[in-house]
């Protein structure tokens, strides 16, 4: 195996790759992992078939409008069976307004958990960024509910397949009420799920690598390394506070934030 | 149950207590107990407590999460009384050698002004009645052996009732969301784990409406001055010699606890 950082795929194994995870998603199937065929794929592959899936994207005309850290809390490690955090490219197509109905038909297997995003003020250039430093460029933090929706056949797969498939984002949807965080404490928000009216998952904002505001600093880092920054106006979502929660058509989600108020949604 | 048999097994259970030693599931050994059994074997055990000089000074109220509920096959939360034995001051370090097979529990406590009398109580009552909510820990302790209890086994045994330690930080439930306030658990320094308010039936201002409304049944008193430990937001966790624990309530505060020695099992 080799070092997660070096590269092993080829350009056409990329762009290969790349079309593959760009169909499953666009016509919204399953596929088997891409680590079935490359074995030997690491992370730095991983990113290099993300970043293909950006720029064709962007090309087509999609906006990238911001980031999200995935695969950031202990519970959400383990029922994934990786070992670090992950990012991934936010488009305005993924976007989906509050108390809106969301479609399934473009969805595989989608499941809905709830997340701190936030809103830069400043650009953030990483390596070395630390909490400190994402809090004096946040603009405002806000309370998300972010829908993944891995290709992989059974929501299966290993850190390198999930990278590639942009770590399985689908759609988010954000809302409730923006806020300063000089006026909160990120640390210890209260968080609750309901899925038709009962509550599914439970839990508080250090879920979130101890604080949400941690996940933010290690995604500049990562976007550091692929030579890369945090600009001002992105929309970041820290990671799911609460396990990933299924959902079908007909159901209708609530995540209730301690300080943020609610965000919601239903599944048509 | 005959008087007999709850007076015999509530003194089993004190003697259990006292010696810190564990006794056989009673349900094992009387299969046809009933919960009402088992709130009366807990008033002769509690019973024994007083004659030995302590005091009553609140409630507990357990088996409050979906999860616990679903483990246990009921429906509903139970309580336990807290006497004055139990109570440790934020910064004290509990002597495990006082315990048999401990392990801590993060919750919100409530202290009343006034005196709640059910039935009929509901969770707006419990907020004007309430002086104040602190963070707590409850440390659960079993008399039972390997904790293998049934519904009957934990409420004959004061609902599993160990000791606890009030935080310092009080709140007034009038300026804080008592049920999405986060709940984060730290153990020896690292985040162990993470809950809400809201795992607590809902809201624990529910919890405490409950046993306003079982206490009213069962002609308890529920009086002004009382602390009840509203039901875990928390995982059980097991703590061992040199183990130190923090809870933080969003928006209340926190509250710490360090333990030192062997419990007997």
């Amino acid at each position: 195996m080799s070092p997660s950082n070096e590269l092993t795929l080829s350009r056409e194994d990329i762009v290969r790759l790349c079309e593959r995870v760009e169909g499953a998603q666009t016509r919204a199937y399953a596929i088997p992992k891409l680590t079935d065929e490359y074995p030997a794929m690491t992370i730095a592959d991983g990113y290099a078939v993300q970043s293909e899936l950006r720029r064709r994207y962007l090309a087509q005309g999609h906006r990238l409008v911001g980031w999200k850290a995935g695969l950031t809390s202990k519970a959400k490690m383990q029922q994934m069976g990786v070992d670090v955090p992950s990012i991934g490219f936010l488009t305005d197509r993924m976007a989906r307004p509050e108390s809106s109905a969301i479609s399934m038909a473009d969805l595989v297997h989608p499941r809905a958990e709830c997340e701190v995003a936030f809103v830069m003020k400043k650009d953030l250039h990483g390596p070395g960024c630390t909490r400190e430093d994402v809090l004096d460029a946040t603009d405002y933090v806000l309370p998300a509910v972010e829908i993944i929706d891995s290709r992989y056949s059974g929501f299966k797969f290993d850190l390198a397949s999930v990278i590639a498939d942009n770590g399985s984002s689908a759609r988010f949807v954000g809302g409730g009420r923006a806020r300063y965080v000089e006026e909160l404490d990120l640390r210890t928000l209260g968080v609750v799920m309901e899925k038709n009216g009962e509550m599914v998952a439970m839990g508080a904002s250090a879920a979130v690598l101890g604080h949400p505001a941690e996940a933010i600093a290690m995604l500049a880092n990562i976007l550091a390394d692929m030579g890369e920054h945090l600009p001002a106006g992105s929309f970041v979502m820290s990671g799911g506070i609460t396990e990933a929660i299924p959902v079908k058509p007909g159901d209708s989600i609530v995540a209730r934030f301690q300080e943020l108020g609610s965000v919601s949604m239903r599944f048509v | 149950m005959n008087e007999e048999k709850i007076r015999q097994y509530g003194d089993e259970l004190f003697d259990a207590w006292r010696e810190r030693r564990t006794v056989a599931p009673l349900l094992e050994r009387e299969p046809d107990i009933t919960l009402d059994d088992a709130y009366r074997i807990q008033l002769r055990y509690i019973e024994r407590r007083v004659q030995a000089g302590e005091k009553i000074v609140g409630k507990k109220i357990g088996v409050t999460s979906k999860p616990v509920q679903d483990f246990l096959g009921v429906f509903q939360p139970d309580f336990g009384q807290l006497t004055s034995g139990m109570v440790h001051q934020e910064g004290d370090v509990i002597d495990l050698g006082s315990l048999i097979q401990p392990k801590a529990e993060a919750e919100l406590a409530f202290v009343l002004k006034h005196d709640l009398q059910g039935p009929g109580v509901t969770a707006m009552d419990v907020i004007r009645a309430t002086d104040y909510v602190v963070p707590c820990f409850e440390i659960v302790d079993s008399r039972i052996t390997d904790w293998k209890i049934r519904i009957q086994d934990t409420v004959a045994d004061n609902a599993s009732c160990g000791v606890y330690v009030l935080g310092k930080t009080k709140g007034d439930p009038r300026k804080l969301d008592i049920t999405l306030a986060g709940m984060v658990l730290e153990k020896n320094g690292e985040l162990h784990s993470t809950g809400v308010g809201a795992a607590v039936q809902g809201s624990p201002a529910n919890a405490v409406a409950w046993l306003a409304n079982t206490l009213g049944e069962l002609g308890i008193p529920f009086k002004a001055g009382e602390v009840i430990l509203s039901g875990s937001q928390s995982a059980l966790v097991p703590v061992v010699d040199g183990d130190e624990l923090v809870c933080t309530v969003g928006g209340l505060g926190s509250c710490r606890v360090k333990f030192s020695g062997r419990s007997a099992v």
